[in-house]
């Protein structure tokens, strides 16, 4: 249909998309530790090496377990299989609530206890008026 | 060859009607747009006025997301057809694209920082974004460094390269973990952000759209005079 010419360059963008996608979808693969931006509280749990850099650990603060002695705030990060106990001394951002998403960046002491030196909070992909928010409740 | 500039001034003569047109769209849909986003519709119950933010920067990422994807397929016609018109239509889409990236990305920090507590994250989804704004760059750049015809080909490969990365940005937030929120707006499944907050968000796509649409007929309007001028001196 098309000349010869026209073919072989086809050929040619083809291999070299696959080549570079092979090559993106190894390294991503490779790195995919350093890719996520966290870690869930089963992820750290399960893994048999002992973490003593900086990580970064997500999900749900539960429910209750924000406490405060001065200038210091403990809480639990729990995905609902396991929890993280975490300790930060500093502000937290707005939205930072019981029941919703958040990411502490900070050190492991041990499996239970994670001191925080970064707390963000995470919005999740809910918009609604507070109306409707409320509405919602009382169902 | 006179018909040929016919056909070149034939095309600036539509392009200049229809730029009109598009300008009136422009300005009723953005006057609409920020109406709705800034007036009428509600606060977020969690974020409070800052989803306002919103209502750039979902239609920036999608409309730079969207012409990255249409100068990569001209690209594929331009490398494989030799086709000279994509060559003209890729290069005055570029710039709207690029802009509208930037704007993601500094509307995207701006809320960042009220709602997460930080301006920046090196999550997947961010950092994709500032590899695609990368591409953008190079391309542009290509134009001013390199020789037409060298570069009509090597912006054509950056291009088409870089659009692998428009998949991984569309889909970070489902493959990691990421600090940015998956998306709200699935072919699929019913939208998570309430309708009332939806009106504002399409009335500004629109805007964003027709303005990129603008910006692309003044360019290829340049582009377009610039070969018949070319045309000219050659006789």
């Amino acid at each position: 249909m098309y000349g010869k010419k026209v073919r072989l360059r086809i050929v040619f963008i083809i291999s070299i998309l696959t080549i570079i996608i092979l090559s993106v979808y190894i390294i991503l693969k490779l790195l995919e530790d350093d890719v996520v931006y966290f870690k869930s509280p089963t992820e750290i749990k399960q893994s048999s090496e002992n973490i003593t850099k900086k990580i970064r650990v997500g999900g749900m603060v539960k429910k209750d377990s924000i406490t405060l002695d001065n200038k210091k705030i403990f809480f639990i990060i729990t995905d609902f299989k396991n929890e993280i106990s975490v300790i930060f001394a500093g502000t937290v951002p707005n939205l930072f609530q019981e029941e919703k998403g958040v990411v502490a960046e900070g050190i492991l002491q041990d499996n239970n206890l994670f001191i925080a030196d970064k707390i963000l909070a995470k919005h999740d992909e809910n918009y609604m008026p507070p109306e409707v928010k409320e509405s919602l409740e009382q169902k | 060859m006179l018909a040929l500039l016919n056909e070149k001034s034939k095309k600036i003569l539509i392009s200049s009607k229809f730029r009109n047109l598009i300008s009136i769209l422009f300005i009723i849909f953005l006057s609409l747009g920020l109406f709705e986003a800034l007036v009428i519709s509600p606060k977020d119950y969690l974020q409070s006025d800052s989803v306002r933010i919103m209502y750039v920067h979902v239609p920036s990422a999608w409309i730079s997301l969207g012409i990255f994807s249409i100068i990569a397929f001209l690209s594929l016609g331009v490398l494989v057809f030799k086709n000279k018109n994509f060559v003209l239509i890729s290069k005055s889409l570029a710039p709207s694209g690029f802009i509208f990236n930037l704007i993601a990305l500094v509307t995207g920090s701006i809320w960042g920082k009220p709602t997460w507590g930080t301006w920046w994250a090196w999550d997947p989804r961010i950092t994709s974004m500032l590899v695609l704004f990368l591409f953008y760059f190079l391309y542009l750049l290509t134009w001013k460094i390199f020789e037409k015809n060298k570069a009509i080909t090597i912006s054509s490969y950056i291009s088409i390269i870089g659009a692998i990365n428009v998949p991984i940005i569309k889909f970070s937030v489902d493959w990691w973990a990421t600090l940015h929120q998956p998306s709200s707006i699935n072919v699929l499944s019913e939208s998570t952000i309430h309708s009332s907050m939806l009106i504002p968000l399409f009335l500004m796509t629109a805007a964003f759209a027709l303005f990129s649409m603008l910006i692309f007929l003044m360019k290829y309007n340049v582009e377009l005079i610039k070969v018949k001028n070319k045309g000219l001196n050659r006789i």
